[in-house]
């Protein structure tokens, strides 16, 4: 009996103290933090804030790649800039791109599958970003900070993170709008986990996305009072007034008047201001040449935001053939992306500065698209300042990318009022125009008269104006000119003499790998 | 509870157990136990007193003393494969007692998880590699001492690089995302399934092959599932050699060899290229070429050197037995500047105390493993660096290497770099140590015959190290200024296993019974240092990441197994186990592995048993589920933030501010689930002159993490590591060993063993979805992206996703035309298409080894049947186009049949069967014997390692994992002379 107790007992302690392990198997990451032990103060908040910015510039936690937001994809195609870019301008007369990456052609052939690798990462990146936005709108709810106690100017300036938090969630789905049409849709009233969001039309998106930017007109800080790289009530008229131009794209009713109202907007705030030479907008310290003509830009830096994305695409990528890498501050150039001779054709005038080609060793034509000397090369986008130094880094460029300008709104204005919107007048159209080209030639030399502004020049004058900036696929489906016969590009459509395709080709499709994961989406059709 | 403290209290148990040794005694008796087969004393054999049931186990020497009762009349003795004999103890206090060996195999012990069983007994498939049966020459990995030998078992031979692992897959694959490495456990400690420490070629190479016993495979989940979820895709148990009792005997091994690469990447000579580019290329191209005529694959590669030194040194002092060696294996790379050096030890001690009743198993194993890294990039880089380029510079840019340089008079950065450059200006050295030690006692406790306690304590700790440097005036480097940096990193692996086993024959049934249950508690640590990114002259280059590498898992399982024989014939085992793993959510950690089996030993059945053509036939029937939660991260399920690097900053102002990030997670992830159905037949022919078995196995595996894209919006990643996936394995073993001549002079071995296996994908989404291609994998070189292969369901994993390839009249390939495979008018992506798979469907193994008097003769042959080969040197390299590039490379003779100007990197031109067939090695030897006095044996041998390939693969190399050929390090063929001297 004895024996037998003592081995109940020995039993007892070991079962009990083997149990006890248990509690070895609640591990947690050392390093990290959870939602209670960064959301303590604004410090924790602007960080968040600064990975939703970053959502556009970076491809992940470790610049310039090792820990990135986007899998399925080489981080540095995932950049947002990097993809919108080729969604918005390769498939379109101002760029090709040699490299035999993936699929990558197929975006000029404008021949992308659902399954296209390139297509699904920027439509990832774009939910990505909108997942960001919606965790960082629900953690800064007014409840929340009271629950977590801030209050005062801290919970103030948390307020304006939270309005900013939702341009970039509006201006995301803007984008989703633009390329995909109809996409699934989540706010800040859904949680992060398993399930299955449901689709928004095309139509009711427009409408989320203007409400939502006209509610937190009043949320954002006035135009020109925020830190520079951050929005302002400025980014959301802008975004407004690039909304309602294509408005009739979008729902099929057109809203030019809406447009002239908030091109308005923003030209009424004191301080925009053209900068005074074209081609320094697009350099390495265009923080500072750009200042005044910025409404919104996404910031990128050599040392401290770098990514193989956004604008070290931009910049490295032109640069091939007997280019000087180091004339454009780079260690070496990309060899990969030129422009069709159509749009060559647009710009004829050396007098122009926007007129900025590498034509040496480069032929106008391109019988080969794979060939970096087939099609002249394109310089904008540099590592240089604009007082001939080098960007702080060879290898990532410090150049910022302008998402919205004040020439853009000008343009903006002028085609909404010559397309009749209700409050606009051709004669302060004239004068936007002008003053955009007077800055190109630095003198009125290029000046065109009021008989010469006409609709169809407006799209020319964008391209000239804004070539490489991200808009040109949306003004090329504004004026019927992208999948249709109306006007064709070298290797439009696949062939080098051009050609049209279906319409169904205005819309990206939603990737195969939502439909999949997601069966509440429909595809567009078409696909 | 910690480590620490659990093991306080097992050591407690112990001790208490300890403790009851002394009572009730009533005299002693002294003996010995010999064994039938050798005359020698029988170690481990038990004495009880038959009525008492105390019992003790006899010592090395077979000696045994044991205080028995008065009502004791007699002792029996027994021993695993042996017959239980009852000797009269009236009269005497001293016995010497025979025991007869069991005839055939049949007496041959196993190892099994958590301990041990007849072979007879065994229920389930395991297969036993013993060290007179492993592969002979200088192998530098122990999983190459059973390469070939055992059915189910693919060993994919390690490249050429010193000190390189093969890879091992138990049973075919059957995760897509997980791992799908065997669970490894050396003397009972498992090894940390994540894989090696930076700095080391391989996690297996830490361990002298001269220093392993046997290697046990447990195939299926009736022998499994005991390891619960890190069983799915086998276990490998390996021993190592043990102390023996005796005189010192001192035994020294050396294998001295010299390595010669065969083939070369097949390249366009110097006048050959000439030809194409003054033919094909643009005027820029043709000012580009030199006059030279250089073999840049002839200048990268040397004869290599290795030396692979072993002594040991086993005895006994008083009665602890000791084994103790010293390794010391040098090996020089075949290219060049590569080199491996080996110093590693091993002690054993396994005393046996308390009159025998408690064993006691000491091991340590180190060591000290210093690397240098031959830059591998090298390889590719010989291959199609310009041929008619010179070596040398005629000054000392570049460190004096002909380099091509861009327009700027700086190395192009899209050019490729001068080889020898790449090799000879790249410091990459490292130095991993490694310890691993385990305590293992086991208690037969006295009072309670049957009944034994067994507690395995154990740690592994891994640290490496390591430093990489390239001057400034490297060209690889010399944009940023060359590369001065180091790492080093540690895993710590701690283990502790206790379990009771209690056995009692019944002799209702004629059977015995055999119960099992025991605790485990394992935990791994691996950390590492952060270290910023630092130019060749010390400044920064990028700043360290904010926190250091620091991650841990523990798992907690408790397991049990009952075995029951009845009439010694029927055999019955069931095994649970329950694990945790603290990589899963409290919800999900959990998780119960349950198995059973039955055997039947058809042979023992009376109508067999006087059979002379059949010796031995047995049947078994196998079930059980086991997992796998090595899903790749340790803290999936939680929700959290992680900082971000320094140049991961963003701007706001002229501030740049760190970022936050939400992490995408999966509450609820858990480990993969695979149910296991295994039915064999174990048969002996002629009085076990042939005996084999064969196997057939299903496996079917559930919640197969996949790394799927999440719904758009749901999460902050868009694909995630999540249960969603469902796969089969199927297959038939047959192993075959026979003795094809038995003579006084001549004894031929032959063994053979053939494996068919295919899997298919059943299903990859949550939501069933047709119109779903599948999961792109297997990345290519060339182009940012590519990939060639696909899991899909309906599908083996990693088909080859190719477009069909159109041939002119001619058979040749036409450039860029391709079947449309849909019929739309349109070649796109709806016309890819599967194409074999990367895996064979068939391993084939034979070894046969011979000894005819003095002499020794061994072989090992495999063949892979079926597996398919991406060739990404021809696709990548297979072309010649004008270009405006600044610099030249050359071309594979493969462009000579092709004329391919443009890539086709997704032509299945380029997807060759690459089935093999591979003498892994022959093997030479004489036995001196005791030719010189003070020497009691002295062998030699000769071997030659890699000594053929047959196939059809037009590549290098037919056998390279992952099925993807792209400038793969080269298997040299490797000729030894080695010796074997015993003192």
């Amino acid at each position: 009996m004895r024996n037998t107790l003592k081995w109940l007992g020995l039993s007892m302690i070991t079962v009990v103290s083997f149990v006890s392990c248990t509690k070895d198997l609640d591990r947690t990451p050392k390093y990290g933090n959870t939602a209670a032990s960064l959301y303590v103060n604004l410090d924790g908040y602007r960080s968040v804030l600064a990975k939703v910015y970053s959502g556009l510039t970076l491809t992940g936690n470790s610049g310039p790649d090792g820990q990135g937001d986007i899998a399925g994809i080489d981080e540095g195609f995932s950049s947002y800039i990097r993809q919108y870019w080729s969604a918005q301008e390769l498939t379109t007369d101002e760029a090709v791109i040699g490299w035999n990456d993936a699929t990558i052609k197929d975006f000029h052939n404008l021949a992308w599958s659902p399954a296209d690798v390139f297509v699904r990462a920027l439509y990832s990146r774009i939910f990505f970003q909108i997942t960001l936005a919606n965790e960082f709108i629900r953690e800064s709810a007014p409840a929340k900070l009271a629950e977590r106690n801030l209050s005062g100017a801290d919970a103030t300036e948390i307020g304006y993170m939270r309005a900013e938090a939702r341009f970039l969630r509006a201006l995301s789905y803007y984008h989703a709008m633009d390329l995909f049409g109809n996409v699934p849709f989540v706010t800040e009233g859904d949680n992060v986990g398993s399930f299955l969001p449901t689709q928004i039309s095309r139509a009711n998106l427009f409408t989320y996305v203007e409400n939502e930017l006209k509610a937190i007109e009043t949320e954002l800080k006035d135009a020109r009072t925020n830190q520079y790289g951050r929005a302002d009530k400025a980014a959301a008229w802008a975004l407004l007034s690039r909304l309602y131009l294509n408005a009739e794209v979008y729902t099929g009713t057109p809203k030019y008047g809406d447009c002239i109202t908030y091109c308005n907007k923003v030209t009424a705030v004191t301080g925009y201001t053209l900068a005074t030479n074209y081609r320094n907008l697009f350099l390495a310290d265009n923080n500072n040449t750009g200042a005044g003509e910025f409404i919104f830009a996404v910031n990128f830096d050599g040392n401290k935001s770098r990514t193989w994305g956004g604008t070290t695409f931009l910049c490295h990528a032109p640069v091939g053939g007997s280019m000087q890498a180091s004339d454009h501050g780079l260690d070496f150039g990309w060899g990969g992306i030129r422009t069709t001779k159509e749009f060559v054709s647009k710009l004829p005038d050396v007098l122009d500065s926007r007129r900025n080609f590498y034509t040496n060793g480069q032929n106008l034509e391109i019988n080969d698209i794979s060939e970096f000397s087939n099609g002249y090369a394109v310089i904008k986008f540099r590592n240089k300042t604009s007082t001939g130094g080098s960007g702080s880094n060879p290898t990532w460029v410090d150049t910022d990318f302008p998402m919205f300008r004040l020439a853009e709104v000008y343009l903006n204005y002028a085609e909404a009022a010559l397309r009749g919107g209700t409050g606009g007048n051709t004669t302060t159209a004239l004068n936007y125009v002008n003053a955009l080209r007077t800055r190109a030639y630095g003198n009125a030399s290029g000046n065109v008269n009021s008989a010469q502004l006409t609709v169809p020049f407006m799209l020319d004058e964008r391209a000239r104006e804004l070539y490489w900036e991200g808009v040109r696929r949306t003004d090329l489906i504004r004026y019927g000119q992208f999948t249709e016969g109306t006007y064709l590009w070298a290797w439009k459509g696949g062939i080098q003499a051009g050609r049209s395709v279906a319409n169904t080709r205005k819309l990206f499709p939603i990737p195969s790998a939502d439909l999949v994961a997601n069966p509440n989406l429909t595809q567009n059709a078409g696909y | 509870m910690s480590l620490k403290s659990s093991l306080q209290a097992c050591l407690l148990c112990v001790g208490l157990f300890a403790a009851q040794w002394v009572f009730a005694q009533d005299r002693t008796i002294s003996g010995k136990v010999l064994d039938s087969r050798s005359g020698n004393g029988l170690s481990g054999a038990s004495v009880t007193g038959t009525t008492s049931k105390v019992g003790a186990k006899t010592d090395a020497s077979g000696s045994f003393k044991l205080t028995v009762r008065a009502t004791d009349k007699s002792l029996t003795i027994s021993s695993v494969g042996y017959t239980t004999q009852v000797v009269s103890i009236e009269g005497t206090d001293q016995v010497q007692v025979t025991l007869a060996a069991v005839t055939g195999d049949l007496g041959e012990v196993v190892l099994i998880g958590y301990g041990s069983a007849r072979k007879k007994d065994l229920t389930g498939a395991v297969a036993t590699v013993g060290v007179k049966d492993f592969a002979k020459g200088p192998l530098t990995s122990p999983e190459q001492l059973i390469n070939g030998k055992v059915a189910g078992v693919q060993i994919t031979a390690p490249s050429g690089a010193p000190g390189a692992g093969g890879r091992i897959r138990v049973r075919g694959t059957s995760s897509l995302s997980g791992s799908n490495d065997p669970l490894v456990i050396i003397d009972g400690v498992p090894f940390d399934q994540q894989g090696g420490i930076a700095g080391s070629a391989n996690p297996l190479n830490m361990i002298n092959p001269n220093d392993i016993e046997t290697f046990t495979v447990l195939k299926d989940a009736s022998a499994t599932a005991i390891y619960g979820n890190r069983a799915t895709n086998g276990v490998i148990l390996i021993t190592t050699k043990k102390g023996k009792a005796g005189k010192l005997k001192v035994s020294f091994s050396t294998q001295n060899s010299y390595s010669v690469v065969g083939d070369k990447v097949d390249v366009l000579t110097a006048d050959e290229f000439r030809t194409v580019v003054n033919a094909k290329g643009n005027a820029t191209q043709k000012t580009l070429l030199g006059a030279a005529n250089t073999n840049w694959q002839d200048l990268i590669y040397q004869g290599a050197i290795m030396s692979d030194n072993t002594i040991a040194l086993t005895g006994g002092i008083n009665n602890l037995p000791y084994r103790f060696s010293v390794g010391y294996l040098n090996q020089n790379g075949v290219l060049k500047t590569g080199n491996m050096n080996r110093i590693s030890t091993s002690l054993n001690l396994n005393p046996k105390f308390l009159n025998n009743n408690l064993k006691v198993d000491f091991n340590v194993k180190t060591t000290a493993t210093k690397n240098k890294f031959a830059n591998e990039g090298a390889i590719g880089a010989a291959a199609f660096f310009d041929p008619t380029q010179i070596v040398n510079r005629n000054d000392n840019r570049f460190g004096g290497y002909w380099e091509w340089l861009a327009n700027n008079n700086q190395p192009d950065g899209l050019a490729p770099k001068n080889p020898l450059g790449l090799l000879n200006l790249r410091e990459d050295n490292s130095n991993v140590m490694r310890y691993i030690t385990n305590l293992q006692l086991d208690y037969s406790i006295p009072q309670v015959p049957g009944l034994r306690a067994n507690l395995n304590v154990g740690l592994d700790y891994a640290k490496g190290e390591g430093t990489v440097f390239i001057p400034d005036s490297a060209a690889m480097t010399y944009i940023r200024g060359g590369v001065n940096n180091q790492y080093d990193n540690t895993k710590t692996n701690k283990l502790l296993d206790f379990y009771l086993n209690y056995t009692r024959d019944i002799k209702s049934i004629s059977g015995r019974l055999e119960v099992m249950g025991g605790y485990g508690y394992q935990d791994f640590q691996r950390k590492a240092t952060n270290y910023a990114d630092y130019r060749a002259n010390g400044t920064e280059f990028s700043p360290a990441a904010p926190f250091p590498f620091d991650v841990q898992n523990t798992l907690v399982s408790f397991y049990g197994r009952t075995n029951l024989t009845v009439k010694g014939k029927y055999l019955l085992t069931a095994t649970v186990r329950r694990d945790g793993s603290s990589r899963f959510s409290p919800d999900q950690r959990w998780g119960l592995f349950p198995s059973a089996a039955f055997a039947w030993n058809v042979s023992d059945e009376s109508f067999l048993k006087n059979s002379k053509v059949i010796s031995n036939l047995k049947l078994r029937l196998g079930y059980g589920t086991t997992g796998q939660q090595e899903i790749g991260n340790d803290y999936a399920y939680i929700a959290n933030y992680t900082l971000g690097t320094q140049t991961a900053q963003y701007q706001f102002g002229n501030t740049f501010y760190p970022v936050q990030r939400p992490v995408g997670y999966d509450a609820n992830i858990k480990w993969e689930t695979t149910t296991t159905y295994n039915a064999g037949i174990d048969f002996g022919i002629g009085n076990g002159r042939v005996t084999g078995s064969l196997d057939y196995y299903f496996k079917d595996t559930r919640d197969l993490l996949s790394f799927i894209d999440v719904p758009a919006g749901t999460n902050f990643t868009n694909r995630i590591y999540t249960n969603v996936g469902d796969m089969t394995n199927r297959g038939v073993e047959l192993q075959i060993n026979t003795n094809l001549v038995k003579t006084k002079k001549l004894n031929w071995d032959f063994g053979f063993n053939v494996t068919y296996n295919t899997n298919e994908i059943t299903k990859l989404t949550k939501v069933d979805d047709p119109t779903f291609i599948g999961v792109a994998t297997g990345g290519i070189s060339g182009g940012v992206g590519n990939t060639i292969q696909i899991h899909s369901v309906g599908y083996r994993p990693s088909s080859f996703f190719v477009l069909q390839q159109v041939y002119n009249a001619e058979g040749k390939p036409v450039e860029g035309l391709y079947v449309d495979r849909n019929k739309d008018g349109l070649i796109n992506n709806l016309d890819y298409y599967r194409y074999q798979s990367p895996e064979p469907n068939w391993i084939i193994g034979a070894t046969t080894s011979a000894t005819y008097g003095n002499w020794s003769f061994s072989t090992v042959v495999r063949a892979n049947i079926g597996n398919y080969m991406y060739n990404n040197v021809f696709s990548g390299s297979g072309t010649f186009q004008p270009n405006s590039q600044l610099f030249l490379g050359n071309v594979h003779r493969n462009y000579l049949e092709t004329g391919f100007a443009v890539p086709q990197y997704f032509s299945d031109y380029y997807v060759d069967n690459a089935s093999f067939v591979r003498m892994d090695n022959f093997t030479i030897g004489y036995d001196f014997g005791k030719a010189v006095k003070g020497i009691s044996n002295l062998r030699a041998n000769a071997s030659v390692q890699n000594a053929f390939v047959i196939t059809k693969y037009q590549g290098l190399d037919p056998e390279i994992a992952g099925g993807i050929d792209n400038n793969f390090y080269p298997r040299p063929r490797i000729f030894t002379l080695g010796f074997n001297v015993e003192f």
